[in-house]
C-alpha cells in the first residue's frame, strides 16, 4: 500500500473529514504533506503523528513519557523493519519477535490502543494475508493482536479482513 | 531503570549524551554487556543500547531512549523533531552504518566511505542553511541534535570525513561536540581511539546492505558514470577537434616522473645514507672496512632501483667530501649563532676495545622487562627506549667484556631555542600544502610535548668529523647529517646546487618517506637549516606513507619473511608489474598489506583483462581491419560523451597526482580503460566492419577513438609502468612529442592516416601454482610462528591504554583462526567426541581468543555476561 493511501486511511479512521493531498519523494516514495501554516512534513510516521494532533487525539501518541517513547519506538520499527526490503526470512524473524513481545500485551504499549497499533497493523497487513493457517497459529499472539486491531472500529476500512481460526489445528506446533 | 551498553556500540553516544536530561528524575544504572548478548528477551538479534524501564518494558531503539530521557525532563514532542528522527532512522542510519562498516571493519577510506553518506550530510547542511538556525529544530539544542550528532560523531570526528564545503554542518557539529555532555559521551565511547574504538562491536555485526539505489563499492566495475553537463561534453569535443590545451596550472609538482610529463623543471634525487653505527657493526660482521661495506651496498641499492626503473636524476651517497663541507658549514653557522650546547654524557666504554659503545654496540638485560638481549637503545621485547647506561649486565657486542661507565663530552642542537622559528615556518608552510595527515600529526605531537636539546655527536669513527677542538675523535650523529645528504648529493651532481637548495621562493621541495622518518625531515633538519640562517630550501610537502605489511604479518628480514628489493628480480615477475601492484596498494592514509593472491588477482583482472585487453584490442582492430592505418573518425553524440568521460577522468588523474595521491590516480587509468572496453563491447566494430558503408564508417570511428584512448593511457601510465608505457608507444608509433607530455585535455594524437606498428599482448597471466611457490619461498606461510611470537612479545594490557594495537591484517588473521578453531570445537562436541580431546581443542580456542584480545589491545579477559559499572 502506498504511503499516501495509508495516510488517507488513517485520516478517515481518525475522523478527519478534509482529505489532504500528498506528494511522494524519491525512490522510496516517501510521503510529503504541505501544511497550510508552515514548512512541509516528510515521512510516514511524522505525518501520521501530525494528523493525530490535528484530530485532537493526542492520547493516541501515548499519555506518559514511557508510553510516548514506546509508541515512537514501534513507529520507527514500522518504517525501518517492516518497510525495509524484507526477505521472507526477515519477516519471519520479525513475526517471531513480535509474537514473543505480545505474549503479555493487548496493545503495543500494553493496555492502551495507540497510533503504533494502527500503523503496524497497516504495515503488516500485506504479510499477514499471505500467512498459512499453520503460520498464523505459530505466531499466535500476533494473530490475536492483529485480529483485535482489524476489528477496532474504523481501522480496517477497505482492507481485506484476515481470517483466523479460533481452535488450534496443529497441537504440537512450535 | 537500567541502561545496557556495549563496548564500541555507536548507539551509546547519543544515549549517554542525552542521559543527563533524566538526571534527578529517575535512577539510572548502567551495565556493560557483550556485543552478542541478547538483553531484550523478545528480540532474536542482539541489540544495544537498551533501556530497561522500571515497569519491565524495554526501549531498544536508540532514538526512543533519547526521546524518553528528553520527555522525562519535560520536553514536548513536535513535528520537526519527529521528522528529523524518522529521517535519521530511515535515511541516515542505513548510509551511516554502511560507511562505518567500510571504514572500521573493511578498512576502506576516502570516497569509498564518504560516498554512501555524502547525500545525507548534504541534506543536513542544506536544512541548517535554509532554516538559518544554529540547531536542527530551532534556536536551542534539542533531541534531534543529540540523536543526529551521536550518530554522526564517530565518522565526523575525523576531519577527513567532514567535507569543508558543508560549512553549516561543520559549525553545527563543532558546537555540539564541544558541549560537556557530548564531550563526555564521546570520551566514554571512543576512548580517544577515534572510530577504531567501534571495531570490536561493528565486526560482530552483519555487513549492512548499502543504502538502496546506489551500490557503494570499491570495485570500479560497478562504477556509476558521472553525469555530464552539455558544456563538459562540448568542451571535451572542442579540445579534441581543435587540439586545444588549456593553460597548465602554475603549480610545480613533485611526483618526479609526473612532473616531467607536465614539463616542470624537476630534480629527482635519492641516495644511500652511509654513516653511523649500523655501518660499523655490519662492517665488523662481514670483516670489511666501513668504506668497503658502503661501496658494496651502494651498488646493490643502485642496482635495485635501476631494476625497478626508478629514474632518479642522481642516486648519490653521503660519504663524500661535499657532505663533510656542507655539514660542517651548517654546524659552524649554528655554533656561531649559539644554537649548539655542550654537555657531559655518561656512556659505556669498552676498555678492551678502547672506545665508547654507542647505540647498538652494547647488549644487556632490559631494565624494564628483564629481556636478556636488549639493545643499547631499545628493547626488542618490550619496545621501550633504553638509556644504554641503565642496561643491567651490559656487554660489549664485539668482545663480550663488560663495559664501564665513563663520561664523554657531547654537542647538542638547542632545539628549544629554535622551536619558535620552527613553529613560524610550519605556520606558513602547512596550510594549503600537501603534507600528509600522519606527518602533520607526528610533528604536532612532538611540538606539543616540547622540544628538547638533541645530541648531534657520537663516539664513533665512521661519520662526518666534528670541526671543533676537543671533538677530534667524535663524529656527527647520523641523523644530524643524513638529511644534509640531499644537499651534498645535489652538489656532487651540479655546481649549481644552491639554485635548488638556497632558493625557497622558486623551488618546491617534496620529500617522500615512511612515517618513521618524519621527525628528522620535518623537524630536526628544518631546525638546523633555520638556525643556520642561510636561506635554505625547506620541505614544502612532506609525503609520508604508513607501513606495508607482508601477507598477514610484518616483513621480517631476520626471519626471512617477505620479499625485499633485491629478491623481487628473482621472482620472474617483471618490474612494471611490481611497480603497478605496489603502487596499487601504496599505504596512503593507512597501513596496507602485500598479498600474493591479491597480486595475482590484480594482475589478471586489472592488467590483463582490463587495461591490456583494451589497448591490445584497439591496436589489433587498426591492424586487422584498417591495414594498420588509423581510420577516419566521425563523432556521434555517444562518442562525444565518451570523450567527455575520458577528459573528466584525466582531470581527476591530474588533480590526484597534484595532491600526491599516487594510489588513487592509478584507479583513474583503470577507469578510462574500463570505459574503453565497454565502448568497444557496445559498438562491436568487429561485426560492423562486415556491414554496410555506414556500419564500416562506424567501425572506423570506434576503432580510431579507441586507439587514441590507448595512446592517452600510454602516457598516463608512464609514472607507473614506464616499460609498458614505452612498449605501447612503440606499438602505436606514437609521435615523440606526444610520448613525453601529458596535457590536461584529451587530444587526438593519432589522426586518421597515422600508421601504427606491430601490436602484441602487453601482459602475462600469473598462474596460481607460480604464485603459490613464491608464497612458500618467501615465507608467507609462517603465520603461526609470527602469531606465536607476537603473543609472546605482547606487553600486558598497558597496550590498551597506549592505544597500540596490532595491524588489522593480524587481527583479521587471528579472527579467522578463532573462527576455524571454534568450528573444530563445535564439530567435536556435535560428534560427542572424547572429553579430553574436546578439552584440548577448547584450550587452544581460548588461547587464540586471548591472543586476539591482546592484538586488539583489549584486556584478555573479556567480561562475559552483565557487569555492573
Amino acid at each position: 500500500m502506498a504511503a499516501a493511501a495509508e495516510l488517507s486511511l488513517l485520516e478517515k479512521s481518525l475522523g478527519l473529514s478534509k482529505g489532504n493531498k500528498y506528494s511522494a519523494q524519491g525512490e522510496r516514495q516517501i510521503p510529503v504533506l504541505q501544511t497550510n501554516n508552515g514548512p512541509s512534513l516528510t515521512g510516514l510516521t511524522t505525518i501520521a503523528a501530525h494528523l493525530v494532533k490535528q484530530a485532537n487525539k493526542e492520547y493516541l501518541l501515548g499519555s506518559t513519557a514511557e508510553e510516548k517513547a514506546i509508541v515512537q519506538q514501534w513507529l520507527e520499527y514500522r518504517v525501518t523493519r517492516v518497510d525495509g526490503h524484507s526477505s521472507k526470512n526477515d519477516i519471519h524473524t520479525l513475526l517471531k519477535d513480535l509474537n514473543s513481545y505480545l505474549e503479555d500485551k493487548v496493545y503495543l504499549t500494553g493496555y492502551n490502543f495507540t497510533l503504533a497499533d494502527i500503523l503496524l497493523y497497516y504495515g503488516l497487513h500485506r504479510f499477514i494475508v499471505d500467512l498459512t493457517v499453520q503460520e498464523k497459529e505459530k505466531y499466535l499472539n500476533v494473530s490475536r493482536w492483529f485480529c483485535h486491531i482489524q476489528h477496532y472500529p474504523g481501522i480496517r476500512q477497505h482492507l481485506s479482513s484476515v481470517v483466523f481460526i479460533k481452535n488450534r489445528l496443529y497441537t504440537n506446533s512450535h | 531503570m537500567r541502561l545496557f551498553v556495549s563496548e564500541g556500540a555507536p548507539g551509546s553516544l547519543p544515549v549517554l549524551a542525552a542521559a543527563g536530561r533524566a538526571r534527578g528524575r529517575a535512577e539510572l544504572l548502567i551495565s556493560t554487556v557483550g556485543p552478542e548478548d541478547c538483553v531484550v528477551p523478545f528480540l532474536t538479534r542482539p541489540k544495544v543500547p537498551v533501556l530497561q524501564l522500571d515497569s519491565g518494558n524495554y526501549l531498544f531503539s536508540t532514538s526512543a531512549i533519547c526521546r524518553y530521557f528528553f520527555l522525562l525532563s519535560g520536553w514536548e514532542q513536535d513535528d520537526l523533531t519527529n521528522q528529523w528522527l524518522e529521517w535519521e532512522a530511515t535515511e541516515l542510519q542505513p548510509a551511516l552504518s554502511a560507511a562505518l562498516y567500510y571504514l572500521v571493519v573493511q578498512g576502506k577510506k576516502g570516497d569509498d566511505v564518504l560516498g554512501s553518506v555524502r547525500r545525507a550530510l548534504t541534506h543536513i547542511d542544506h536544512s541548517l542553511r535554509r532554516q538559518n538556525c544554529p540547531f536542527l529544530a530551532g534556536e536551542t539544542e534539542s533531541l534531534a541534535d543529540i540523536v543526529l550528532w551521536g550518530a554522526l560523531y564517530p565518522l565526523l570526528q575525523d576531519p577527513a570525513y567532514l567535507p569543508e564545503e558543508l560549512s553549516a554542518l561543520h559549525s553545527w557539529f563543532q558546537t555540539l561536540s564541544t558541549q560537556e555532555p557530548c564531550q563526555r559521551a564521546a570520551e566514554t565511547v571512543l576512548k580517544q581511539q577515534g572510530v577504531l574504538a567501534l571495531r570490536p562491536y561493528l565486526q560482530k555485526q552483519p555487513q549492512p546492505s548499502p543504502p538502496e539505489g546506489r551500490a557503494v563499492t570499491n570495485e570500479p566495475e560497478e562504477e556509476e558514470l558521472a553525469t555530464l553537463s552539455e558544456e563538459e561534453i562540448a568542451m571535451a569535443v572542442t579540445a579534441w577537434e581543435k587540439g586545444l590545451e588549456s593553460l597548465p596550472p602554475l603549480r610545480p609538482q613533485q611526483n618526479p616522473v609526473y612532473s616531467r610529463l607536465r614539463q616542470w623543471n624537476t630534480l629527482y634525487l635519492c641516495g644511500t645514507d652511509e654513516y653511523g653505527t649500523a655501518t660499523e657493526t655490519k662492517a665488523m660482521e662481514e670483516g670489511l672496512t666501513p668504506q668497503e661495506i658502503c661501496d658494496k651496498y651502494h651498488i646493490i641499492h643502485a642496482d635495485i632501483y635501476r631494476w625497478f626503473n626508478i629514474s632518479f636524476d642522481v642516486f648519490g651517497r653521503t660519504t663524500t667530501p661535499q657532505q663533510t663541507k656542507i655539514t660542517q658549514d651548517i654546524f659552524q653557522r649554528l655554533l656561531a649563532r649559539g644554537f649548539v650546547l655542550q654537555d657531559t654524557v655518561e656512556q659505556l666504554r669498552c676498555e678492551r676495545c678502547a672506545r665508547f659503545l654507542a647505540d647498538r654496540f652494547v647488549e644487556g638485560v632490559c631494565p624494564f622487562c628483564g629481556f636478556e638481549e636488549a639493545r643499547g637503545d631499545q628493547c626488542d621485547k618490550c619496545g621501550k627506549l633504553i638509556n644504554a647506561v641503565e642496561l643491567k649486565k651490559p656487554q660489549c657486542k664485539v668482545c663480550r667484556s663488560c663495559p664501564v661507565v665513563k663520561s664523554s663530552q657531547h654537542l647538542f642542537l638547542d632545539l628549544p631555542k629554535l622551536e619558535k622559528r620552527l613553529e613560524e615556518w610550519l605556520g606558513k608552510t602547512l596550510p594549503g600544502s600537501d603534507w600528509t595527515p600522519n606527518a602533520r600529526f607526528i610533528i604536532r605531537s612532538w611540538l606539543r610535548d616540547g622540544l628538547k636539546p638533541r645530541c648531534i655527536t657520537r663516539d664513533l669513527k665512521w661519520g662526518t668529523p666534528v670541526p671543533l677542538e676537543g671533538f677530534e675523535d667524535k663524529v656527527f650523529y647520523v641523523w644530524f647529517d643524513a638529511t644534509i645528504g640531499y644537499l651534498s648529493i645535489t652538489a656532487n651532481y651540479t655546481d649549481q646546487w644552491e639554485k635548488w637548495w638556497k632558493n625557497p621562493e622558486q623551488v618546491d621541495l617534496y620529500q617522500f618517506m615512511a612515517k618513521d622518518n618524519v621527525p628528522f625531515h620535518g623537524l630536526v633538519f628544518p631546525c638546523s637549516a633555520l638556525g643556520a640562517e642561510d636561506n635554505y630550501t625547506l620541505v614544502s610537502h612532506l609525503i609520508a606513507t604508513e607501513y606495508l605489511n607482508y601477507e598477514d604479518g610484518k616483513f621480517s628480514k631476520s626471519r626471512g619473511v617477505g620479499v625485499f628489493g633485491d629478491m623481487a628480480q628473482d621472482t620472474g615477475i617483471p618490474a612494471d608489474i611490481w611497480r603497478f601492484y605496489l603502487l596499487y596498494i601504496r599505504p596512503e592514509g593507512q597501513d596496507s598489506a602485500f598479498s600474493w593472491t591479491d597480486m595475482l588477482l590484480k594482475n589478471n583482472s586489472e592488467l590483463l583483462n582490463n587495461l591490456g585487453n583494451f589497448i591490445n584490442r584497439a591496436g589489433m582492430f587498426v591492424s586487422k581491419f584498417f591495414g594498420g592505418y588509423v581510420p577516419e573518425m566521425v563523432l556521434t553524440p555517444d562518442d562525444q560523451r565518451l570523450l567527455a568521460h575520458v577528459t573528466l577522468e584525466l582531470r581527476r588523474y591530474h588533480q590526484l597526482l597534484e595532491k600526491v595521491r599516487i594510489r588513487d590516480a592509478l584507479r583513474s587509468i583503470l577507469t578510462i580503460s574500463r570505459h574503453g572496453n565497454q565502448y568497444i563491447q557496445v559498438n562491436e566494430p568487429w561485426k560492423r566492419i562486415k556491414g554496410s558503408e555506414a556500419d564500416r564508417q562506424r567501425a572506423g570511428t570506434v576503432t580510431g577513438l579507441a586507439v587514441n584512448i590507448a595512446a592517452l593511457l600510454s602516457v598516463m601510465l608512464q609514472p607507473y609502468m614506464p616499460t609498458v608505457s614505452a612498449t605501447i608507444q612503440a606499438q602505436l608509433q606514437l609521435p615523440p612529442p606526444a610520448c613525453s607530455i601529458l596535457l590536461t585535455n584529451f587530444l587526438c594524437t593519432l589522426p586518421a592516416g597515422h600508421q601504427i606498428g606491430t601490436v602484441s599482448p602487453l601482459f602475462q597471466k600469473l598462474e596460481n601454482d607460480q604464485i603459490e611457490s613464491l608464497r612458500q619461498r618467501f615465507g608467507g606461510g609462517q603465520l603461526e610462528e609470527t602469531l606465536d611470537l607476537k603473543a609472546k612479545m605482547s606487553p600486558k594490557p598497558a597496550v590498551a591504554e597506549t592505544g597500540t594495537t596490532a595491524a588489522p591484517q593480524q587481527i583479521q588473521a587471528l579472527m579467522d583462526e578463532v573462527t576455524k578453531q571454534g568450528n573444530i570445537v563445535r564439530e567435536l562436541k556435535a560428534q560427542k567426541a572424547d572429553k579430553n580431546q574436546v578439552a584440548a581443542e577448547v584450550a587452544k580456542l581460548l588461547d587464540l581468543k586471548k591472543q586476539l584480545a591482546v592484538a586488539e589491545g583489549k584486556p584478555p579477559e573479556v567480561p562475559k555476561g552483565k557487569k555492573k559499572k
